[in-house]
């Protein structure tokens, strides 16, 4: 397997507070890499580094063996890197169709021509995308939810809707910022299904997470940070049983 | 008038309402003048104009949000090329259709050129910088006149060509296929055909690949950039879009009066045009339509108000014209207090504005109370 996503030695500041300090990892092909750590410990700081939200303040980080830091959003999206939002960000006046349909567009053409004049080109191109949109709706489960809102589904289809308009981008590797924050464990397990699912339509995922367990029975490999610094890297077991992980989560005390 | 249109029950219900509505639209210029006066066919044209000025402010405002304060001043520039390729200012006198594209083009790239300093501005701060464009422009307009006189400053330019096409200008009054047609009359077809064109465009952009962009980055621009979106290309092609219908609209408009000035193209008539888009229902085409309509023609009744009074108590207490504004202000207050989503609101804006049942409001509103 070959390494898909590199950081290398990434550092990100605010002003004079450290957010990410040296933070270096690898995402092999095809796995299911874990990101966990306590409240504030750079997680989601390094997912905006990686998805172009943020520049980094230092070092660098490669998809497939192409430098992404500080480049654009969409650009990134377009080498196939998409991501969901651990505070859900839905077009929510939108239908769930048309929030899958923007993800579409950047594996689409058509321009204002082809909007005002509809040959048969963009014809052909819109009913493709219309198309692959109900598969993916129909992928997460949400098929018959089309026509509703983004923002009148239930919290945990907005979640699965948010999954399904990144998988519209045609990713090839897709970053999940706590996907089952707030679910039962019912809804857990049905989002865990999906993410199988996934890997074995060949998605990488990278996966921030907070429930231990869910991370514990599906990564891979897994990476803890700590107050923006890696403090450990490996499968799941050996992360478990490392005492500078004891120590982040519940102190150096209980880890002596 | 357009709401029937939107429920059709059968195909041939639908047919017969648009043939009607064809019909209404052919012959309203000469029902307005039997029943009114020649002077109402002229609102009638007015109307019209400002449909093809609200459609194309409501791609900026209505479709991509980005609120456009200075939208005017692609009007002005539409009008001012217009006056300097077909008048005596410099004897040059261009035929109206090769005109009309450069002054879509012009209006066009200033349209980008506003968009491109502008890009990371959102809400107020938008507005701000684009209300200071229309007013540069409009100052411009009224200051070059030396050491070059290019617009004649606040004289303005005058003797603008009427169009012609097959010989006709519309500029006078004709006899064609023994019917009168006033100057007014040919205008109306004029402007009639160029607002179902424009109608016709903003309906095929709304409902496209680049449509759902500029929604997208209506509702989330950090999103949008996330799913692939090219914010600054699309942001900067709503903007030169919406401008482009401006600079079609001045050049009719110079055509139209013959005459231009600085004068005509204040903020005024840019919050004008914003008004005509909020209160018919903003990003609705129907709605805009209607407020374009409304706001055109509901100025020029209340000019009436003063014979009333005269008829009442025998003399005019309040100047019709500060009663006019008066109650076009109250209007559009209690419009906002009743009816903030505007009269034809899109579905989705009206949802917006009343969330109807309360579980997906809280639900809705917690969720996005953590945007930034």
């Amino acid at each position: 397997m070959a390494a898909l996503l590199s950081v290398n030695a990434v550092s990100k500041r605010f002003g004079g507070i450290v957010a990410l300090d040296d933070v270096t990892l690898t995402v092999q092909e095809g796995e299911i890499y874990g990101l966990i750590g306590p409240n504030g410990a750079g997680k989601t700081t390094l997912f905006n580094c990686m998805t172009g939200l943020y520049g980094v303040s230092r070092g660098e980080i490669m998809l497939d063996g192409k430098p992404i830091h500080n480049r654009k959003p969409h650009l990134i999206v377009e080498q196939g890197f998409a991501r969901t939002f651990q505070n859900i960000r839905l077009f929510a006046n939108m239908t769930a169709l048309e929030n899958v349909l923007v993800g579409r567009h950047v594996r689409t053409r058509a321009g204002v021509f082809g909007a005002v004049l509809r040959d048969a080109d963009t014809r052909a191109e819109e009913a493709a995308s219309r198309e692959r949109a109900r598969a993916l709706l129909d992928f997460v489960g949400l098929a018959n939810k089309g026509r509703t809102l983004a923002g009148h589904l239930a919290y945990g289809e907005q979640r699965r809707l948010e999954i399904a308009r990144a998988l519209a981008t045609e990713p090839r590797l897709l970053a999940l910022d706590e996907p089952v924050a707030g679910m039962n464990p019912a809804e857990r397990r049905q989002m865990a299904e999906l993410f199988l699912r996934l890997r074995a339509q060949g998605v990488t995922l990278l996966l921030i997470e907070h429930d231990v367990k869910l991370v514990m029975g599906l990564c891979d490999r897994v990476a803890v940070l700590d107050y923006g610094r890696k403090i450990a890297e490996g499968t799941p077991g050996a992360v478990r049983s490392d005492p500078a992980v004891i120590a982040a989560y519940l102190g150096t005390e209980a880890a002596a | 008038m357009l709401e029937f249109l939107r429920r059709p029950r059968t195909r041939a219900q639908a047919r017969a309402a648009i043939i009607l509505l064809a019909v209404l639209l052919a012959v309203l210029p000469f029902l307005v003048e039997a029943g009114l006066s020649r002077s109402w066919v002229r609102v009638l044209d007015f109307a019209l104009l400002y449909v093809i000025l609200a459609l194309g402010l409501n791609i900026v405002v209505g479709y991509a949000g980005l609120l456009d304060l200075g939208f005017v001043a692609f009007y002005a520039l539409g009008a001012y090329l217009y006056a300097w390729l077909a008048s005596p200012h410099f004897g040059l006198h261009l035929p109206f259709w090769a005109i009309l594209p450069l002054g879509a083009t012009l209006a066009g790239v200033f349209g980008v050129l506003l968009g491109a300093p502008t890009l990371r501005l959102r809400g107020d701060y938008l507005a701000i910088v684009t209300l200071g464009f229309g007013e540069i422009i409009r100052i411009f307009m009224n200051n070059l006149n030396a050491p070059v006189n290019i617009t004649n400053g606040p004289q303005g330019i005058n003797l603008i060509d009427p169009v012609t096409i097959a010989g006709i200008s519309f500029g006078k009054t004709q006899q064609l296929f023994g019917i009168t047609f006033s100057s007014a009359h040919f205008y109306y077809y004029l402007f009639l055909a160029f607002t179902l064109v424009t109608v016709f465009i903003a309906y095929r952009l709304q409902d496209s690949r680049i449509g759902r962009a500029w929604a997208a980055i209506r509702e989330d621009e950090v999103a949008a950039a996330a799913m692939g979106i090219n914010t600054r290309n699309i942001k900067l092609l709503a903007f030169a879009m919406g401008a482009v219908f401006g600079g079609v609209a001045g050049g009719l408009f110079a055509a139209f009066q013959g005459f231009i000035s600085p004068e005509s193209f204040t903020l005024w008539e840019s919050i004008l045009i914003l008004c005509m888009i909020v209160l018919g229902g903003m990003g609705h085409i129907p709605g805009v339509i209607l407020g374009a309509v409304l706001l055109t023609v509901l100025p020029e009744a209340l000019r009436y108000l003063g014979d009333w009074q005269r008829a009442a108590v025998g003399e005019v207490v309040v100047d019709p014209g500060d009663l006019r504004m008066l109650l076009f202000g109250v209007a559009l207050v209690l419009m906002m207090i009743y009816r903030p989503e505007g009269l034809i609101p899109s579905r989705q804006r009206k949802r917006e504005f009343h969330a109807e049942d309360g579980v997906a409001a809280q639900e809705q509103a917690s969720l996005y109370d953590s945007r930034a």
